[in-house]
């Protein structure tokens, strides 16, 4: 069992947990992931890392609320425990000196974005950060990601804050203005890693997305998570999650991404039905 | 003196017949096929082995149980006898009665076998295992005095089981590391439920934890610590037992549409993390109408199976060689058939085709000859030209085969590998090129048996105690 020390929603639907995992803890980097369990019953769930403290022994999960697991996972306080917690999974992110980075964060990536763009900053790297949110009430962790970026660009689908856009907007006006950008990373829904990749190509900058695709056990023993990239196919556990965007087969990752949605809507309106009787059926 | 040798008594050439779910009925259920023998058919069947001298049956065990000593206690009724005798090398009984090939190992070589049938001693090895593990006055096990020294066991599978259990009644502090949330690697995460219970295993791991064994869970040795940092930490030996977890796939155009899984997947959302019994659990499995799975072999028959339990309308096996060089156990074709699953032998895949949602619907497949004999001795297949046919699917599982995970050899310099990924360890004592560190089972051998890994777990558990106590 793994304790969770802290909790902090971050908005009413994402959640930030701080999970006791000193082993984890020990050799996380940025750009890895791990693999968890609710309780006994639960599914093999991956998230990738959002910080981690070697010295509390402790490692950081971001999650929105979506389907059964990450909602039941949401029922839980620091001083609870969750059944199983494995990782540091995948490569970490490449973090060399290249000069000048775009991250490219979407929605609760954010998360996932600030350790990676601590580590190119902390390599000499020139951070241009563009997050994009559906609006401003679902924002979080701008500060952060000021923090460690040279230029941040805060865009919103409705326009309740920073510019109304999408990030492939902004993301394009960087690279023409700024010809001296080495490396995209963008890290959010596929969707807008998708298109995001599009946006960088014409400009032939290498862009780096971390893909989620469905997964079970994480070590490269199952091939749920297998992705098309390059022809070729690669498991985002073991390859990954990074990988070049432009070598990505969206459709492929799009498509295994909807395998069980079916299961996925069963699961999450039993679960409904459950926290309606639980709440005596008043609500 | 004719007359007289006529008038002993009679052996029975025929073992008594192992009580067994009905093939309809267990089609549809995970409950295990075959039910096991009460005492009296154990009794009975343990007195038709004839005692022989030349112990065929223990050269013929790879852990060389004293079978006749615990055949011969059990047909006197002296459960604790036969249990010892059965336990004294072998710490996995109740694992090996089920899933061991005895027909290919101890049985092939019995005496009995040359007149009739064979004793059924894997039949009996489960029955005393079971025996013993209903009993609630079981005796402590004998466990050396400590010696003061520690080891690291990395899986939890059966190889690294047998080395845990071994080295802790020799004295040692073992530490026993799996990379799942649940111990027994493919045991519980491969084996389905209707053939090896759960629950057996559990015992079987509680077992090793009496012994003074610490299982840490979760815990994935290369991306926690490595090899060489354990070592350097205070281990003062390791032994390396990480199996054969990569799944191998075709190759073939529309291998990534939905629905297509690896075995490992199939069988691991299903008996690990018990997607049969969604939505109480919340790993899910494609629920199929007609679903072919690719392969021979035990893993094949154990995922085809899966599917029927899982409700499937029409389930497939395609090979493609003849049924004469599937590689699966004859008893477990036997069950498959019985299941009502269809072989389309001399058959292999050309490619999958998808629906517009990504979804695979159809299969083309080729027919198959058999040529002359390749290098594995089988005769080699041979695509007959023009044969292209459609097979509708909606659920395909490749089962071909596995490979070593590569995660610790790319994470532990100093040890050799071959081509095929394997760990290259000397036969008789498992060590690796590598100072202090031993491996076995399938990560040295590549895919084989359970009761190989635990031959093997037992020659390196003895080589790291000469070496721990040299």
């Amino acid at each position: 069992m793994y304790k969770i020390l802290h909790r902090e929603d971050l908005t009413p639907q994402i959640h930030l947990f701080r999970i006791e995992a000193p082993a984890v803890a020990k050799k996380a980097q940025a750009g890895q992931f791990i693999i968890l369990m609710v309780d006994e019953k639960g599914e093999r769930f991956p998230l990738t890392i959002g910080g981690w403290d070697r010295e509390e022994g402790s490692v950081t999960i971001v999650f929105m609320e979506v389907g059964k697991t990450t909602r039941k996972l949401a029922t839980l306080q620091a001083g609870d425990s969750i059944h199983a917690f494995i990782g540091p999974l995948g490569i970490p992110t490449h973090t060399d000196n290249v000069g000048t980075v775009v991250c490219v964060a979407g929605g609760f990536a954010t998360a996932i974005v600030v350790p990676v763009a601590q580590a190119l900053k902390d390599a000499g790297n020139k951070i241009i950060s563009v997050m994009g949110f559906r609006s401003k009430d679902m924002m979080f962790w701008e500060d952060k990601l000021q923090d460690v970026s040279d230029e941040l660009i805060i865009c919103t689908d409705d326009g309740s804050c920073g510019r109304k856009a999408l990030v492939t907007e902004p993301l394009k006006e960087v690279l023409e203005t700024h010809k001296d950008v080495k490396l995209v990373i963008a890290i959010g829904p596929t969707i807008m890693m998708k298109f995001a990749s599009a946006t960088t190509k014409p400009f032939g900058v290498k862009t780096l997305v971390s893909l989620n695709p469905i997964m079970v056990d994480g070590t490269g023993m199952c091939g749920c998570c297998r992705v098309e990239v390059g022809g070729e196919t690669a498991f985002t556990c073991v390859d990954g999650p990074d990988f070049d965007g432009h070598q990505v087969d969206w459709d492929v990752l799009m498509a295994r991404q909807k395998s069980y949605c079916d299961e996925e809507k069963t699961s999450l309106d039993l679960w409904e039905e459950y926290c309606r009787s639980q709440m005596g059926g008043k609500a | 003196m004719a007359d007289e040798k006529r008038e002993k008594p009679k052996i029975n050439l025929n073992r008594v017949k192992m009580p067994k779910q009905e093939p309809l009925v267990r089609a549809h259920n995970f409950d295990e096929v075959a039910t096991g023998y009460t005492k009296e058919m154990a009794m009975e069947e343990a007195g038709r082995c004839i005692q022989c001298k030349k112990r065929n049956c223990v050269a013929g065990c790879p852990v060389n149980v004293n079978i006749p000593e615990f055949v011969l206690a059990l047909r006197d009724g002296n459960m604790w006898d036969a249990v010892d005798q059965l336990k004294a090398n072998n710490a996995l009984p109740g694992i090996c009665g089920r899933v061991c090939p005895q027909e290919s190992q101890c049985e092939l070589v019995c005496t009995l076998g040359k007149k009739g049938a064979p004793i059924a001693i894997g039949r009996l090895e489960r029955f005393v295992a079971d025996w013993e593990s209903d009993q609630t006055n079981k005796p402590k096990p004998v466990i050396a005095p400590s010696t003061g020294k520690k080891v690291a066991v990395v899986g939890s599978g059966p190889a690294g089981l047998t080395v845990a259990a071994d080295l802790a009644k020799m004295g040692h502090q073992i530490t026993l590391f799996e990379a799942l949330h649940v111990a027994g690697g493919v045991l519980v995460y491969g084996i389905p439920e209707f053939r090896l219970p759960k629950a057996i295993v559990q015992g079987e791991v509680d077992y090793v934890k009496t012994l003074g064994v610490d299982v840490r869970l979760d815990a994935v040795i290369g991306k926690i610590d490595t090899v060489d940092e354990l070592l350097a930490d205070s281990y003062d030996a390791m032994f390396l037992g990480t199996g054969a977890g990569l799944p191998m796939f075709l190759g073939l155009p529309g291998e990534n549409l939905n629905g297509i899984y690896s075995a490992n997947e199939y069988l691991t959302r299903t008996n690990l993390m018990k997607a049969y019994l969604f939505p109480e659990y919340d790993t899910p499995i494609k629920k199929s109408k007609k679903i072919v799975v690719i392969g021979g072999g035990n893993v094949a028959m154990d995922s085809a199976r899966c599917a029927m339990r899982l409700g499937a309308e029409e389930v497939y096996i395609v090979y493609r060689r003849s049924r004469e060089e599937l590689p699966a156990r004859a008893e477990e074709v036997e069950n498959a058939e019985e299941e009502g699953i269809i072989f389309k032998l001399l058959t292999n895949p050309k490619r999958f085709i998808g629906d517009e949602n990504g979804w695979v619907t159809q299969m083309e497949c080729l027919e198959m000859e058999l040529g002359e004999p390749d290098d594995s001795g089988r005769r080699r297949p041979i695509v007959k030209e023009g044969s292209e046919f459609i097979i509708d699917v909606d659920t395909v599982v490749v089962a071909l085969g596995t490979t070593p995970n590569p995660l610790i050899p790319s994470t532990t310099p100093g040890l050799d590998t071959t081509k095929k990924g394997t760990v290259v360890a000397e036969e008789e004592t498992g060590k690796t090129v590598k100072d202090k560190v031993w491996a076995g089972g399938d990560l040295v051998t590549g895919a084989a048996t359970v009761i190989s890994a635990m031959g093997a777990g037992k020659r390196a558990a003895v080589a790291i105690d000469a070496y721990l106590k040299g």
